[in-house]
């Protein structure tokens, strides 16, 4: 596997007045409580490890006060470490002068904040611009990229306005332009839509999705929201207390939770909104072609005690042969079974199970769906008994 | 000393002793400036020339000039007619009651102490905002300068300056100071910390995140600052027309000793009017330009 773009090691935060004095109550296992009552300090962090590949969406999840904020400043180092490093690109941000943190920040990542943190005595267009300013850049060309990205997230005309004028999503939106507008390989989200309401939420949601398609960055995004976490992660990570709890992908988190906290964040996800046919599609099927011989489909039908087995025309599904109408193909002597397999319905794998469940329960008899990726290429079937297996 | 308890009569040091203590401080003080007295008021020259320049500018020009420029200046602050108005007004009255020259002498001091205040009082303010250090040992030194009656301050400038314009202006700035120093460093502080930090992440260097997102979201504050400075000074001229400033305070001292109510009235009045326009103009044009900040504290 290709080195991780942002790696952290052994990551400890603890806020106060000698914080080293406090890390070997840490790794002696001390809580964050028993802590704070006999020292004072605020343990902020705690032994975090964390790989984060390029081009994938990485979420980072936990209550408030579990120290995600925390977290996310440490990678552009507006929070310095107790103790533990930062790899960006293999290179440890803490050694950095303070001349290549400030170059760090104007061109490897870019922020979108909780509360927006937009200059409210700048323009919308001048905030936009302002990591390009600062970098020196002419005002036309700084104008010019700013128009934009102000453009790509749907603000065109609110140039002149001033932040203040404009409602919360619509600022959220000028500093996701902001933070675009750099160019910046990684995106930090701390929170970016937690306060907007759940309408505009969702839109800004399906604009990120839509913009890391044409732009593939690296986003690491902060939520509080287990809806949100998995309609965005590719990995999640679990944060508890200043603790790693749990990292792995949405279905990881969703099916195998690590613990009781973990358990009670899932616990009233409907996992048919988050789950999609690429996470119940079963892989493991006996595909035939058209050209095989009754008697061999009959053979390998019964050898794994199936109902019925996929027919393949290509790397499309062409429909599936059940084990009766092999039977049947036998005993009327046909050389092949192509005229004997019989059509199902197909969805694509990004499918909501949702929008998958109504089709499989109206179908008739157990008929199951076929699954195909991206490109129509079948990837697998998704029967009744497959679906009630995740969804109970 | 029979039938006097310690517990009656304060345990004080000797009258010998007190009289040693003043004697040797004021004789080292006066010492000190016989010796260095002179270079001091050199560093000053420049000040001082500017100060004469400047009052000379306001005495020798035509007054319906002076009055054009004043308004002109009140009106492009405020953006407002009424203001304007009101400044003609006052100073056709105040010309009228023949208090012209004074006023342009008092105008002019209080010009250069305020620009000398902001210059000095806004970096200091910088420095505290930036340091718990500084701003730990400054703010006494603050309450000091606010709290001293300004007579006491007055003896050594005088003793170091000698009676004119300089020690004047030393004595207003020194008390009219404070509140540019302070609320400089107060509007610092509180600039949102999440605005910082969206400069710093995308890189800001420090002198661009003062220049650029601190001064300019403290200026609210900084000019609330500047305007109590300003009012303070007015009100500091009256005091410091004991010392040789010359201007509006020194018929209202006059009038003191030979009890002239009338003349002291009307310069009063002059006094009040500068500071009512000097007052407006300042607000209205901090809150011209500010106008667009309002309501960004929510969410
Ligand atoms: N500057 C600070 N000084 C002291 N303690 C701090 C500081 N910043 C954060 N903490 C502590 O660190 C812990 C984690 O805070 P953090 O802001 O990272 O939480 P969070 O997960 O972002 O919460 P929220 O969802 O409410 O934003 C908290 O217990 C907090 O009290
Ligand atoms: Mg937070």
């Amino acid at each position: 596997m290709a080195e991780p773009l942002v790696r952290i090691k052994n990551l400890f935060k603890v806020f106060g007045d000698n914080p080293e004095s406090v890390i070997p109550m840490v790794e002696a296992g001390q809580s964050k409580d028993e802590i704070l009552a006999a020292t004072g300090h605020t343990l902020g962090l705690q032994n975090i490890n964390l790989d984060i590949n390029k081009g994938e969406i990485f979420v980072i999840m936990g209550l408030s006060g579990s120290g995600k904020s925390t977290l996310i400043r440490h990678f552009n180092r507006l929070i310095d470490p107790t103790q533990g490093h930062i790899f960006v690109d293999g290179v440890d941000v803490m050694k950095f002068s303070a001349r290549e943190l400030q170059d760090f920040r104007r061109h490897k990542m870019s922020m979108v904040f909780q509360r927006f943190g937009l200059l409210p005595h700048h323009s919308v267009l001048e905030n936009v611009g302002y990591g390009l300013s600062i970098q020196g850049l002419s005002k036309d060309k700084v104008k010019e990229k700013a128009m934009h990205w102000l453009d790509a997230v749907g603000l065109g005309g609110y140039e002149d306005q001033y932040p203040s004028q404009l409602s919360g999503g619509q600022q959220q939106r000028v500093g996701l332009a902001r933070a675009l507008c750099t160019d910046a390989e990684i995106l930090l989200m701390d929170e970016a839509f937690s306060a907007l309401d759940p309408l505009i939420r969702r839109e800004m949601q399906d604009q990120l999705i839509s913009l890391q398609h044409k732009l593939h960055k690296t986003i690491i995004f902060i939520t509080h929201d287990l809806d949100e976490a998995l309609r965005l992660g590719d990995k999640i990570a679990i944060l508890r207390d200043g603790k790693l709890i749990q990292v792995g992908n949405p279905e990881d988190i969703l099916l195998h939770p690590a613990d009781d906290y973990v358990e009670a964040f899932v616990h009233d996800v409907n996992r048919t909104k988050v789950l999609t046919a690429a996470h119940v599609v079963n892989k493991t099927l006996l595909t035939l072609t058209g050209r095989t011989s009754p008697q061999q489909a009959l053979e390998k039908i019964r050898e794994r005690h199936a109902d019925y087995a996929c027919v393949l025309d290509g790397k499309s599904l062409k429909g599936i042969i059940t084990l009766g109408e092999a039977e049947r193909a036998l005993s009327e002597g046909a050389g092949y079974i192509a005229d004997y397999v019989s059509n199902v319905n197909c969805v694509p794998d990004s499918a909501e199970l949702e929008a998958l469940l109504p089709r499989l329960l109206v179908g008739k008899d157990d008929q199951p769906i076929g699954v195909t990726n991206e490109e129509g290429e079948f990837t697998g079937m998704v029967s009744r008994r497959r679906m009630a297996e995740f969804v109970s | 000393m029979a039938g006097e308890s310690w517990l009656t009569e304060f345990p004080k040091m000797s009258r010998e002793g007190l009289l040693a203590i003043r004697k040797s401080l004021d004789a080292t003080y006066r010492d000190f400036s016989r010796e260095y007295g002179e270079s001091i008021e050199t560093i000053f020259d420049p000040l001082l020339t500017f100060l004469i320049w400047f009052e000379k500018l306001l005495l020798n020009t035509p007054w319906p000039l002076i009055i054009i420029a004043i308004t002109a200046l009140a009106y492009f602050a405020s953006r407002s007619w009424k203001l304007s108005l009101g400044v003609i007004v006052s100073f056709l009255l105040i010309g009228y009651f023949g208090m012209w020259e004074d006023t342009m002498r008092t105008l002019s001091i209080i010009t250069v102490c305020t620009m000398l205040s902001i210059a000095l009082g806004i970096p200091v303010g910088i420095m505290m905002a930036r340091s718990d250090r500084v701003q730990s040992t400054v703010t006494p030194m603050l309450d000091i300068m606010q709290t001293m009656p300004a007579f006491v301050y007055l003896i050594p400038v005088v003793m170091l300056l000698g009676i004119g314009r300089i020690p004047g202006v030393i004595a207003v700035v020194i008390y009219a100071i404070p509140p540019v120093i302070r609320l400089t460093n107060l509007g610092i502080r509180l600039v949102d910390r999440e605005v910082l930090e969206a400069a710093t992440s995308y890189g800001a260097s420090p002198t661009q995140r003062l220049m650029g997102v601190q001064l300019p979201l403290a200026m609210p504050t900084i000019m609330a600052g500047i305007n109590q400075t300003i009012m303070m000074s007015l009100a500091m001229v009256v005091i410091a027309s004991m010392i040789g400033v010359k201007g509006l305070g020194q018929p209202v001292l006059k009038s003191i000793t030979n009890q002239y109510f009338t003349l002291g009235l009307f310069n009063g009045l002059a006094i009040v009017a500068l500071a009512i326009i000097f007052d407006r103009v300042s607000q209205a044009y901090a809150k011209r330009t500010q106008k667009h900040m309002e309501g960004t504290d929510h969410g």
